[in-house]
């Protein structure tokens, strides 16, 4: 018996993957799910943030979907300065927000290929549907993608394969063209039924907005960064400070985050080295924390800002306890107007 | 008892990151040598059975003590 066609498979653990993966496997195919980590997914962030406790864990997806199909998963880290790069300098731009998808695919297409070829895989899937999202998945970025990322025909949309033209695997007779998808559009529809068809259940309900570059309020503080600290300096340690907590720019070179809750603060101490960080005397309230050169009055009205913020035994002449590096001292908060306050908030 | 060939401490680190480094790691013991893995991030518990079953390996056992974590992962191929 000569050896199974094998292809790598994007996962998301989404429905659209999961049945793109199932619909190659009935054909024969021997698949490797692959999964990237960019530092950017929500799930794994908003975990990390909030407090331990959590009623309902959370579930890695793309590995439920690998357990569920039976198939391994490779879980590739491509968090890291050359992916910072796709995010600060995007050759076709951003999305709604600061989403770079299209060079974001090509990225993740790139080191996809690269692991197809390092593991002797034939050709490479995703569960993409045509049309189905604004940026990526159009006819015309899709060739763009498809180009850039050099793929050479070596990529298969199941779920769409009738809809656009032949690629490899189909015209070598790796699969059967005509077992599959021509699906097109927004709706779920068909693969809700191709589900149950396969006995696909237990699905996660479509994510949307699983990455943070979709979230207009990272944009924003995105856009602060690259305004005020230039683009050029980002790092992963400034993304996960991006993501959490409240943010204000006091001045073009003060800036303030502060805790919403336990785990945030927590999170928040780890990256005091550097960087002031205040917190209130005796009564619980918020962690804060300064990048930038505050002058004492800046300090003070830091100060007033972390008392705001406080819980209800706080009052407005809480002193606060200010460090930097092994410094302490105790300050008196001057008071900051709501409306400045708001004028400050990114 | 269980014996592991190598130890891999994820203290500190959020999942899927301990599971990257559990994929790495068992790239490194033989196949029948058991890794084990200590953790603090309670999604490991969900995850970890997940990319056993997913990738072919089996989890032995794992040991709750307190909110730390021991996972032991046999290498089956
Ligand atoms: S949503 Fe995020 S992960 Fe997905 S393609 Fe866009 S930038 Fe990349």
């Amino acid at each position: 018996m000569s050896k199974p066609v094998k292809a790598v498979g994007l996962l998301s653990g989404g429905l659209d993957s999961t049945i793109a993966a199932a619909m190659l496997m009935r054909q024969g195919i021997e698949i490797q799910g692959l999964t990237f980590y960019t530092g950017f997914c929500v799930v794994e962030h908003n975990r990390r943030s909030k407090t331990r406790k959590r009623k309902k864990p959370v579930r890695n997806e793309a590995l439920q979907a690998g357990a569920k199909l039976d198939l391994p998963v490779e879980m590739i880290d491509i968090s890291g300065p050359d992916y910072l790069k796709v995010l600060t300098d995007p050759k076709y731009g951003y999305g709604k927000t600061v989403n770079p998808c299209i060079d974001c695919r090509i990225f993740m297409f790139r080191r996809a290929r690269q692991y197809m070829d390092e593991i002797g895989a034939q050709f490479m899937f995703t569960g993409e549907v045509l049309g189905q999202r604004p940026m990526s998945q159009r006819r015309q970025p899709m060739n763009v993608i498809d180009r850039d990322a050099e793929l050479d025909g070596l990529l298969l949309r199941p779920l769409s394969a009738k809809r656009l033209p032949p690629t490899v695997p189909e015209q070598e007779g790796w699969v059967d063209r005509e077992q599959l998808g021509d699906i097109q559009g927004r709706s779920r529809q068909k693969q809700m039924e191709i589900a149950e068809e396969y006995g696909i259940e237990d699905y996660p309900s479509p994510a949307g907005g699983c990455c943070y570059l979709t979230d207009e309020n990272f944009g924003r503080r995105i856009l602060d960064f690259f305004e005020y600290e230039g683009k050029e300096n980002l790092t992963m340690d400034d993304v996960m400070l991006l993501k959490i907590g409240r943010h204000f720019r006091v001045k073009p070179d003060v800036k303030v985050v502060m805790g919403r809750e336990e785990g945030e603060n927590k999170f928040l101490e780890r990256y005091t080295p550097g960087r002031w960080r205040l917190e209130t005397k005796d009564v619980t309230g918020p962690t804060t924390l300064v990048e930038g050169h505050p002058s004492d009055d800046d300090l003070r009205q830091i100060a007033g800002m972390t008392v705001r913020y406080a819980g209800s035994k706080a009052d407005p002449d809480t002193p606060v306890a200010c460090h930097y590096e092994d410094t302490e001292r105790i300050l008196e908060p001057s008071p900051v107007e709501e409306s400045v306050l708001e004028a400050w908030r990114i | 008892m269980i014996q592991p060939a190598m130890t891999l401490d994820t203290f500190g680190l959020l999942c899927p990151v301990p599971i990257m480094k559990t994929a790495s790691a068992i790239r490194e013991i033989a196949v029948g040598e058991v890794l084990e893995v200590l953790a603090d991030d309670p999604q490991i518990l969900e995850d970890m059975p997940a990319w056993c079953a997913s990738n072919g390996h089996a989890l032995l056992d794992t040991i709750e003590e307190g909110e730390e974590y021991r996972l032991f992962v046999k290498k089956v191929k």
